[in-house]
């Protein structure tokens, strides 16, 4: 099992600063051993998502920040990516697959955010930014993996 | 990212490699507007993901919107090559049930020649 450990990264919502953040929480999450590299891979991609979310919805103009607070508690990464920009009016709307307000995009980042994650939470007021945050844990713990080996 | 074009007849093989995402995204998409727009003749793109290390959301968006600038005229793209965790998102997305995807480069060439 993992110490309780937490890092907290500020930056410019720029497009440039994407990778960076998922390579950072990434490296980060590896500290929890039982994670497979694709569990990994997922991590950096919910991280991707919710940046790009904010890089490309969070603010009106720019010299917008995003905060990026990940801490790891036992076996469980707790990611939470928040900015302080205009806010998602309706934030069940904005997480259903497809909806999107843009013709070369997708509209999936919510719906991947929400299949790779154990658990995803949105909160949001119009004006006051907005804050997901993202838990995930091994599929297969430690010990359990300890057993296997065995 | 690096983004490699090469025209075979009618269709434009692109061979991407690095990660796609929200930041080279916009490098993919220029360098496959500027052979299309210079070379009307080409009906299909053969896209191979062999070397993709990353993609998201951002990165099929785009390749999602050069899929639909080639249906609007009655083109088409195929993505070959997938890995792992290149397919994962395809397939997470839904993307998969728009565009066909192959794993190997010969089964992609295999059905853009419609064997």
């Amino acid at each position: 099992m993992s110490a309780r450990n937490h890092v907290t990264i500020e930056f410019p919502a720029i497009a440039q600063n994407v990778e960076f953040a998922r390579v950072a929480v990434a490296c980060f999450a590896s500290q929890i051993d039982s994670f497979t590299m694709e569990e990994i891979d997922d991590i950096k991609l919910i991280v991707s998502e919710a940046v790009s979310n904010v890089v490309l919805h969070g603010y009106d103009s720019p010299g917008g920040v995003v905060r990026v607070h990940t801490a790891i508690d036992g076996d469980v990464l707790t990611i939470t990516v928040e900015d302080t920009g205009r806010g998602i009016a309706d934030v069940d709307q904005a997480r259903q697959p497809a909806f999107t307000t843009s013709p070369d995009r997708m509209g999936m980042g919510f719906t991947i955010m929400e299949a790779l994650s154990d658990q995803l939470d949105v909160s949001s007021r119009p004006g006051a930014g907005v804050q997901v945050t993202m838990r995930k844990a091994p599929r297969m713990t430690g010990s359990e993996e300890h057993e296997r080996g065995a | 990212m690096r983004t490699e074009t090469r025209p075979i007849g009618n269709v434009l093989v692109v061979r991407l490699s690095g990660e796609l995402d929200l930041n080279t995204a916009p490098e993919f998409r220029a360098a496959v507007e500027e052979e299309l727009d210079a070379r009307p003749d080409i009906n299909a793109i053969f896209l191979v993901l062999s070397d993709v290390t990353f993609i998201d959301s951002s990165g099929l968006g785009v390749i999602l919107g050069r899929y639909k600038r080639l249906r609007a005229h009655g083109g088409r793209l195929i993505a070959v090559a997938p890995s792992p965790q290149v397919r994962k998102v395809f397939d997470l997305s839904g993307l998969a049930s728009i565009i066909p995807v192959r794993e190997t480069e010969d089964e992609g060439w295999a059905l853009a020649s419609g064997v």
